[in-house]
C-alpha cells in the first residue's frame, strides 16, 4: 500500500467506520449543546476541525521533545492557545454566532476528541499523517453535527441555515414547527437513532451482551 | 440565603450539567455502566467543582477580570483572554492536590476514586462551571453554591442513570441499540423529565 492510499484510509476511516462521535464516545457535550441550528453547528464543527487539525500538528512536529511526565499539560496548553484564537477571531467577526455558541467554544479545549486525538495518534506519528488523521476525525466529528443540527433546525423551525424551508401554518402553509425539537432531549434521541441507524448499517460496530438471556420457552404447538 | 438556596436547587436540577446543558457527556456515558462507579464520579465531581469554581472566581477577580490590575498604575489591563489556560491550570492542579490530600488522610476514599480523579482535569463539565461563573458574574459566594449544586446535579444524574443500566443488561435490546444507543434514549428520557423542573420554576 503506497503512502498516497494510506493517508487516504487513515482520513475516510473516521467518517463512519470510526467514527469519534457515535463509535469512540469522544467530544459528545459540544456535539449536542450546539446543534440547535444549522449556524451554530457549522460554526462549531469548522472550528473544531482547525483547532485538531493544528493542535495535532504541533504536538506530532515537537512530539521528540515532549517529556513523557508532563505531556498532558504540554497538550493542553498547546489546545488552549489555539482555542483562544478561534475564540478571539469569532468574538471579531461573527460576534452574534459567537454569543449564541456561548461558553462552547472555549471547552473545545476540554473537548475529549482533541485531546483524545493527540494523545492517541499525533504523539506517535510523523505530521503530515497526524494533521491528516485529526482532519478526518474532525470532518467524521462535523458530518455527525451538520446532520443533528440540520435536522433539528428543519423540524423545530422549518427553516436550514435561517432560510425558511417549509411553509408554517400560521402563515398559510401546511407545517407546524416540533418545538420539542429545540430542547435537550429531542438531541439525544437523534443521537440515539443515528447511533442504531449506523450499527444497524455496520454490524461489526455492534457492542456485545453483557449478559446472555436465557432461551425463549417453547410454546407448546 | 433563600436566593443561595434557589441558586443551588437551579444549578443542581433546572440547570443540570449532562441532562440539560450537554456538559461531561462523555465520562457520564463512559462511568454509567454501574452504579459503583457512578457514585465514585459523582462524589468527585461534588468535590472538584466545589473547590475550583471558587478558586477559579478568586483567581479572575484578582489577577485577570479589566481593571485588576489597577493598583498597579495599570487600570486598563485586561487579562481575560487568559481565562480559559488559567481556569485549566488551576483545575489540573486542584484535581492533583485533593489526589494527594485524599491519599495521605483518607486513603479508603481515595481508593474508591480509582482512577476517576485524574480524569477529571479534561471534564468539560468542570472547566464550564469556571467559564459560566464569569459569564454570569457571580460573587465568591455565590460561585461556591454554584460549584456545589453543579456537582449534586451530576451525582445524582449519573447514579440514575447508572442503576437503570444496570438493569438494562438483562434486556433484550435490538443489536444495534445494545450499549451506547440506548444510553442515548435513556439520557434522552431522563433529560426529558428534568426540562419539567424548569416548567415548575417558571410557573412559581
Amino acid at each position: 500500500m503506497g503512502p498516497k492510499t494510506e493517508y487516504w484510509r487513515v482520513l475516510t476511516e473516521p467518517l463512519v467506520r470510526q467514527n469519534p462521535v457515535t463509535l469512540q464516545i469522544l467530544g459528545i457535550c459540544s456535539a449536542l449543546a450546539v446543534t440547535t441550528t444549522l449556524a451554530t453547528a457549522f460554526t462549531m464543527a469548522a472550528s473544531l476541525t482547525v483547532v485538531l487539525t493544528l493542535a495535532a500538528g504541533l504536538v506530532s512536529v515537537i512530539r521528540h521533545h515532549i517529556p513523557d511526565t508532563i505531556r498532558l499539560i504540554v497538550q493542553i496548553v498547546i489546545i488552549a492557545s489555539l482555542v483562544i484564537v478561534i475564540d478571539q477571531i469569532l468574538q471579531a467577526y461573527f460576534a452574534e454566532i459567537s454569543r449564541a455558541l456561548s461558553v462552547y467554544v472555549g471547552l473545545i479545549t476540554t473537548n475529549c476528541l482533541v485531546l483524545g486525538r493527540t494523545e492517541a495518534y499525533a504523539r506517535h506519528n510523523r505530521p503530515v499523517a497526524a494533521m491528516v488523521d485529526a482532519l478526518g476525525n474532525g470532518l467524521g466529528y462535523s458530518l455527525v453535527l451538520i446532520l443533528i443540527g440540520g435536522i433539528r433546525e428543519l423540524f423545530g423551525r422549518g427553516e436550514l441555515f435561517g432560510a425558511r424551508v417549509l411553509p408554517l401554518s400560521e402563515s398559510g402553509g401546511w407545517f407546524t414547527p416540533l418545538s420539542l425539537m429545540l430542547l435537550a432531549p429531542s438531541a439525544f434521541f437523534l443521537l440515539g437513532l443515528l447511533v442504531w441507524a449506523i450499527r444497524s448499517w455496520r454490524p461489526e460496530q455492534v457492542e456485545a451482551r453483557e449478559h446472555e438471556p436465557p432461551a425463549r420457552a417453547k410454546v407448546a404447538e | 440565603m433563600n436566593a443561595l438556596w434557589s441558586l443551588f436547587l437551579n444549578a443542581a436540577f433546572v440547570d443540570n450539567m449532562p441532562l440539560i446543558l450537554f456538559l461531561g457527556l462523555c465520562t457520564f456515558l463512559a462511568l454509567s455502566k454501574e452504579v459503583g462507579a457512578a457514585f465514585g464520579l459523582g462524589v468527585a465531581m461534588i468535590a472538584v467543582l466545589g473547590v475550583t469554581v471558587p478558586v477559579n472566581h478568586l483567581i479572575y477577580q484578582t489577577f485577570l477580570a479589566p481593571g485588576a490590575w489597577a493598583w498597579a498604575g495599570l487600570p486598563e489591563l485586561d487579562l481575560s483572554y487568559l481565562a480559559l489556560i488559567a481556569f485549566i491550570g488551576v483545575i489540573a492542579a486542584a484535581v492533583q492536590i485533593l489526589e494527594m490530600i485524599l491519599d495521605r488522610f483518607f486513603p479508603s476514599i481515595h481508593a474508591a476514586f480509582g482512577v476517576f480523579l485524574p480524569l477529571l482535569t479534561v471534564q468539560c463539565a468542570i472547566l464550564a462551571g469556571s467559564l459560566f461563573m464569569v459569564e454570569r458574574s457571580y460573587t465568591l459566594a455565590e460561585s461556591a453554591v454554584f460549584g456545589l449544586g453543579s456537582g449534586v446535579g451530576f451525582m445524582v444524574a449519573v447514579v440514575m442513570l447508572g442503576a437503570i443500566r444496570t438493569r438494562l443488561a438483562y434486556a433484550d435490546l435490538p443489536a444495534g441499540l445494545r450499549g451506547l444507543g440506548v444510553a442515548f434514549i435513556l439520557t434522552g428520557m431522563m433529560s426529558l423529565g428534568f426540562a419539567s423542573f424548569a416548567q415548575m420554576v417558571a410557573a412559581q
